[in-house]
């Protein structure tokens, strides 16, 4: 490591400052959102009926009131959608969800407009409403056709194996809760020019899909992204719609206008994690190997396709987990229900996939009565044959034995397993136990197209510089990581560069910032422009200090140097020089991820650049009376290779976790029976407070873990350690066991592991 | 023409036009275009929006007070110091809890950080940290999605009592001090009224505009049958100095209704350790500072934390009005489904509690589907005496989530009535819990779960006993 590069070390977030002091802006709250008019969404209201008859003059008349729109005033397409577009801006003739916005509001502030939408009437003629994956299965209401992957006879298998696990498992929704909002503003321009600021993670997706919906061409649109307060997926291809609708409203009354939802509003209007009810069979030898694995999942899509079949895929790519798996048929499919369109979240169906695998090898574990841990590190991938994921692709050096042997000594497990048994046998109302968790997760957009990526570089003539890249921030740092390799390739401080918020008209043409890539392909980016920077650069501060042109330079410490040290030369001269010698100082950058192929009828290829491996032991303590638990102490290893900003990347782990904690204990999304969302914010929709955080936690980062060919070495940490909250399920389930002890008997735990369903489980086993 | 006049980070603030029902979030976000207070419920329970109010009132310097501003109105703001997470770094200077945030890595998207900010401002400023919870119960208001929390609790660790420089405690001792004088004011059509004196209330309330009686406002402000926008008049008590505090008497506490429950929590903890334990699961900081004892009664929420606690301890409730005070029992004080005996234009003032005696127990528990800021699926309040032979002589336990009303259990209490506190006469009396409820389901749990929870719970105690040895404290 060089010894000024920012690269490897610890950074406070580049934004932390403002953070914590008010100053950072958000869409709502920028400089040209200061005069727009405000937005308000009228929601149908029923999940699924016929629009017989909207009226809308009194609204329209209303004090204070510029404009009430209704599909009818879209100026171009009217519906959108990141795959298909079947998502209507504004319900037309059908009502398909509760949510679904049917009018738009314009006005000169949200009161006005509030009291305007009471004064709207709609008659819609309910139909009757698709509101299970259950009722969807039984009408036969799919997006498209099964997605299937196999390898061997597994009736064959299933039919030879020693012990046959059979089980079903319902994975919940789960809200994104960013705490910022829904948010757009669409400012017109000149000469049919627009300016959209968007919280979203895919500004590309904006531009075009604002561009489609007021007919205009792509090059009319510029689309901004300043930051967002959290997004989570939830962001990925949900922002648009509200992008839209600012656009439509403004470009009906001319003015910039503003949307920002309530939070009653968003969870009503956006779509959670897709919710997953799966079947299956395993399989397993005398040594407890897994010797066959047959699924059948289906995941609930809402009303729309949204990023649904690619959510799906990945649930079915991480079915395995980290274990292999030599017999096999997964299939999936997409039901098609009167719900807000389920979306991207964390994990994009990774979670949803190796729950079912934890599920089969807990319950296997519980009838068998062996130990759960020994179960899971047996069946790890390995040595070939032991190394091909069910679509083929090789594992090339799983780390997992590693990490489970590393963390074992760091989690002192043996020791803290006998104090827990002795702990259990003396109290008689609470249990504690200890699970281990292992998770693979493949990295890359299992849709090939979207693995590319391009930056703009600019370095003045101070020497200062300006990164552009194609990535969004949602808080996860990936402005501060680009920062770091912007500084390291160019050997300049890191106050000397600046990330520029997001925009379409630096960058185009990008990838939604999602599938935990967004350093792996900007970073690529940015190191391929500051690569071209430096070669424009080096032959100008050879020429200052009177050196061939073609010499070998180093760029350290920002100074541009001879590789024996001798000479160098203030980065900033160099800039100067070079402008003054007419040597361009900006340049772009372009990465494509090599090497990732899928077929999706063959259930074969490569869909993954490399695997991200990680590890958890989990402790919980459980109340059999009140079915409340804490988490006792958690210990996480963790391979992000060699972390870009190890300070980030511990965040990651940490707050993925917690996420993934929330999402199978206490978050719990409540439907009516006509389909209205009734958790419609924080009072009633629980996600982890600081008090349900660890009581202890340890994180680790796998060391001596360098992948070759990524950025710095380094690997994507924004999903993966989600997966290790699974640990929590199977450690409640051996707590809730533990308060009878009966072995070689399987525990009924429903999800979300709330205290009712915990006391539950416990009082089921008690009879 | 009056004006809402308050010191908003050192500056004064003075409006006379808009309406006093708005929040003070709103207020600062909407008015004033000062963005760095954040909004991400308006329901109070994110702490996004968190400020801190400036008691300069207090002995022994300033107090601050983390509020929710989206809970806050903004009449209520007049006459007060408010610090929002602009007024905290000095130019490029940041303050000590804005520095340890950033150097734990206590923000990644920022969206909750103001809050989170202003949550350890109140912390710097504490010093009554004495015990580990408290610190933890100090940031359970502040919701993050980001992080996990492991940063903020280390900054909040690192600042808690450390009695940072404060450029605000010399104008706050010579600023207005406190609610100040009567304080009436007007804007676009609605009243806003803040009596100083208890005998200056009636005349305020006798008037026939549609006309509503503040406490905290923690719950009016989200009351969306009656729409705080459409009250004609709001009569605020926070002015009214008799209503607040607590007395300590020795056989009998007398708390006043608009004492916050903060301070009660603080009160309690000497002398009402059960109403104490309730209150650390009461609520975020954020809504303790804000919310009062009478509120959380008047608003006879079958679910209010306080009713259990009353209901066990054999709380009397006294009743003002412009012709005098009334002295009822707890017992007689909720009337239906968030009903109460109050009449038209009466108030509670205080409510009067008698300190357990010797031989008396109590404890109280508290059951939500999370743990920090949640609403009780089943809260329970336990007070048992223990007579001459070791026998139990007197027993009140109360519930809340278990009926329309928080209420005493009335076959429990009978079982109880003359056993010994043994394991065997509280597995009787949980038993007895479905002849006294019939507790409906909800999205905080089912019927039959409340019903378990319940009869838990009086096992619980009896437990809590029988460690003790069966004897009182």
């Amino acid at each position: 490591m060089r010894p000024t590069t920012p690269l490897h070390r610890p950074h406070p977030h580049e934004s932390a400052r403002l953070h914590v002091t008010g100053g950072a802006l958000y869409v709502d709250e920028l400089p040209e959102a200061r005069n727009a008019r405000i937005g308000l969404i009228v929601p149908a209201g029923v999940a699924h009926g016929r629009v017989v008859r909207i009226e809308r003059s009194r609204a329209e008349s209303a004090p204070g009131i510029d404009a009430v729109l209704l599909a009818s005033d879209i100026p171009g397409e009217a519906l959108i959608g990141p795959i298909a577009h079947d998502e209507p801006v504004l319900a037309g003739d059908e009502v398909r969800y509760a949510g679904q916005p049917i009018a738009l509001i314009v006005g000169e502030s949200l009161e006005a407009c509030r009291d305007a939408a009471g004064l709207m009437r709609f008659e819609i003629e309910e139909l009757p409403a698709t509101l299970s994956i259950a009722a969807a299965i039984a009408e036969e209401s799919f997006f498209g056709d099964p997605h299937i992957i196999r390898r061997g006879d597994v009736e064959a298998a299933l039919e030879s194996a020693q012990t046959r696990v059979e089980g079903e498992l319902s994975t919940p929704a789960q809200d994104h809760f960013y705490l910022e909002t829904q948010a757009a503003l669409a400012l017109p321009l000149e000469a049919g020019g627009w300016q959209i600021f968007s919280s979203s993670q895919n500004p590309t997706e904006v531009q075009q899909l604002v561009a489609r919906t007021l007919g205009v061409g792509r090059h009319r649109v510029v689309c901004d992204v300043p930051r967002m307060g959290g997004a989570f997926g939830g962001k990925e291809s949900q922002g648009a719609l509200f992008a839209c609708l600012a656009a439509i409203g403004a470009a009906r009354i001319g003015r910039p206008v503003k949307l920002r939802l309530t939070r009653r509003e968003d969870m009503a209007m956006t779509g959670p994690r897709h919710p997953f009810w799966s079947t299956y069979e395993a399989g397993f030898d005398r040594d407890g190997l897994i010797q066959a694995f047959k699924v059948a999942t289906y995941a609930d899509g809402g009303f729309s396709l949204d990023l649904s079949p690619a959510i799906l895929s990945r649930a079915l790519f991480h079915l395995d987990n980290s274990y292999y798996i030599p017999t096999l048929r997964f299939e999936g499919r997409i039901c098609r229900t009167h719900k807000p369109s389920t979306t991207a979240f964390r994990g994009f169906g990774g979670p949803q996939g190796m729950a079912v695998i934890e599920d089969a090898i807990n319950r296997f574990a519980e009838r068998t009565g062996r130990d759960p841990t020994s179960v899971r590190v047996r069946n790890f991938y390995g040595e070939a044959p032991r190394d091909r994921a069910p679509y083929h692709q090789r594992i090339p050096e799983p780390r997992l034995s590693r990490i489970h042997s590393e963390l074992s000594a760091d989690a002192e497990v043996e020791s803290r397993a006998s104090e827990i048994a002795v702990f259990n046998a003396g109290s008689l109302h609470v249990k504690r136990a200890l699970a281990f968790q292992p998770v693979k997760f493949g990295i890359a957009f299992t849709n090939r197209i979207l693995n590319q990526a391009g930056a703009l570089v600019h370095v003045y003539r101070d020497g200062t510089v300006q990164v552009n890249h194609g990535g969004t921030e949602m808080g996860q740092g990936l402005h501060t990581k680009m920062q770091v390799v912007c500084a390291d390739e160019l050997g300049i401080p890191l106050d000397n560069v600046r990330v520029m918020r997001t925009s379409t008209g630096k960058v185009p043409n990008t990838t939604p910032t999602a599938a935990s890539s967004g350093s792996d392909l900007n970073g690529q980016a940015i190191a391929d422009a500051c690569a071209k920077l430096r070669a424009r650069l080096g032959p100008v501060a050879a020429g200052m200090m009177g050196r061939a042109c073609d010499e070998d330079l180093c760029f350290e410490g920002d100074r541009i140097a001879t590789t024996d040290a001798e000479r160098s030369v203030p980065f900033h001269e160099v800039a100067m020089q070079a402008w003054l010698e007419r040597v361009s100082l900006s340049a772009t950058g372009y990465y494509a991820t090599p090497g990732i192929s899928y077929d999706i009828e063959a259930g074969r290829g490569c869909p993954f650049f490399y695997f991200a491996y990680g590890g958890a032991f989990v402790e919980v303590a459980l109340d059999g009376r009140t079915g409340r638990h804490r988490l006792l102490r958690v210990d996480i290893l963790h391979d992000v290779g060699n972390s870009l900003v190890p300070s980030i990347d511990r965040g990651q782990i940490e707050g993925g976790f917690l996420q993934g904690v929330g999402w199978l204990t206490c978050e719990e999304r409540i439907e009516s029976p006509d389909g209205r969302v009734v958790t419609l914010g924080p009072s009633t929709y629980k996600i982890p407070a600081a008090g349900d955080a660890p009581r202890e936690l340890r994180i680790r980062l796998l060391d001596r873990a360098g992948e070759s060919r990524t950025i710095g070495g380094s690997k994507a940490v924004g999903e993966p350690p989600f997966m290790l909250a699974l640990g929590v399920v199977t450690a409640l389930r051996q707590a809730v066991a533990a308060f009878d002890g009966r072995t070689a008997s399987e525990v009924e735990l429903r999800l979300p592991a709330t205290p009712e369903s915990l006391l539950r489980a416990i009082e089921t086993r008690a009879g | 023409m009056s004006c809402i006049r308050f010191h908003l980070n050192g500056k004064t603030v003075e409006e006379s036009r808009a309406r006093p029902s708005i929040t003070l979030l709103d207020y600062l976000r909407v008015h004033l275009g000062l963005y760095g207070t954040k909004e991400g419920c308006a329901e109070g329970d994110c702490g996004a929006c968190t400020v801190v109010i400036g008691d300069p009132g207090a002995p022994g310097g300033p107090v601050y007070r983390a509020v929710n501003s989206c809970l806050l109105l903004l009449g209520e703001a007049h006459g007060r110091h408010v610090i929002t997470v602009e007024g905290l770094a000095e130019g490029e200077v940041l303050h000590p809890v804005q520095e340890a945030l950033v150097r734990h890595g206590g923000s990644q998207c920022g969206y909750c950080t103001p809050g989170v900010v202003m949550s350890l401002f109140e912390a710097a400023h504490r010093a009554d940290f004495d015990r580990p919870w408290k610190l933890a119960d100090q940031i359970s208001g502040n919701l993050c999605r980001c992080t996990g929390y492991g940063p903020i609790r280390d900054a909040a660790k690192e600042v808690a009592g450390c009695q940072p420089p404060d450029r605000y405690a010399v104008l706050l001792s010579d600023g207005p001090a406190g609610p100040g004088e009567s304080f009436r004011y007007t804007g676009e059509g609605q009243e806003f009224v803040r009596p100083r004196r208890l005998e200056d209330l009636w005349d305020a309330l006798d008037s026939d505009a549609r006309c509503a009686v503040a406490g905290g406002t923690t719950d009016l402000v989200l009351d969306a049958k009656q729409p705080a926008r459409t009250i004609g008049r709001l009569v605020s008590l926070s002015g009214i100095e008799e209503l607040r505090g607590v007395e300590k008497g020795e056989r009998r506490w007398s708390i006043g209704a608009m004492t916050p429950l903060a301070e009660l929590e603080e009160a309690a903890e000497e002398g009402l350790p059960m109403l104490a334990s309730m209150l650390r699961y009461f609520g975020s900081r954020q809504i303790k500072n804000l919310g009062t004892v009478g509120g959380n009664l008047c608003t006879a929420s079958p679910v209010g934390d306080l009713a259990p606690c009353f209901l066990a301890l054999g709380a009397s409730v006294i009743l003002a009005s412009r012709g005098g005070r009334r002295e009822i029992s707890i017992d007689r004080f909720f009337t239906g489904y968030r009903e109460t005996a109050l009449q038209p234009r009466e108030i509670v003032a205080s409510v009067a509690v008698p300190v357990p005696r010797e031989n008396e127990i109590g404890a109280a528990f508290k059951v939500c589907k999370r743990r920090e800021l949640d609403i009780a699926t089943v809260s329970a309040a336990f007070l048992i005496e223990l007579g001459n032979e070791g026998k139990i002589s007197g027993a009140r336990i109360a519930f809340g989530g278990m009926a329309a009303t928080p209420s005493r259990a009335p076959s429990v209490e009978a079982t109880l009535l003359g056993s010994e506190p043994s394991s065997a006469s509280f597995a009787a009396a949980a038993a007895a819990i479905d002849s006294d409820f019939e507790p409906i389901g909800d999205h905080r749990g089912s019927a039959s779960y409340r019903g378990a929870l319940a009869r838990n719970l009086v096992l619980e105690f009896g437990d809590s006993i029988e460690m003790r040895g069966g004897e009182a404290k």
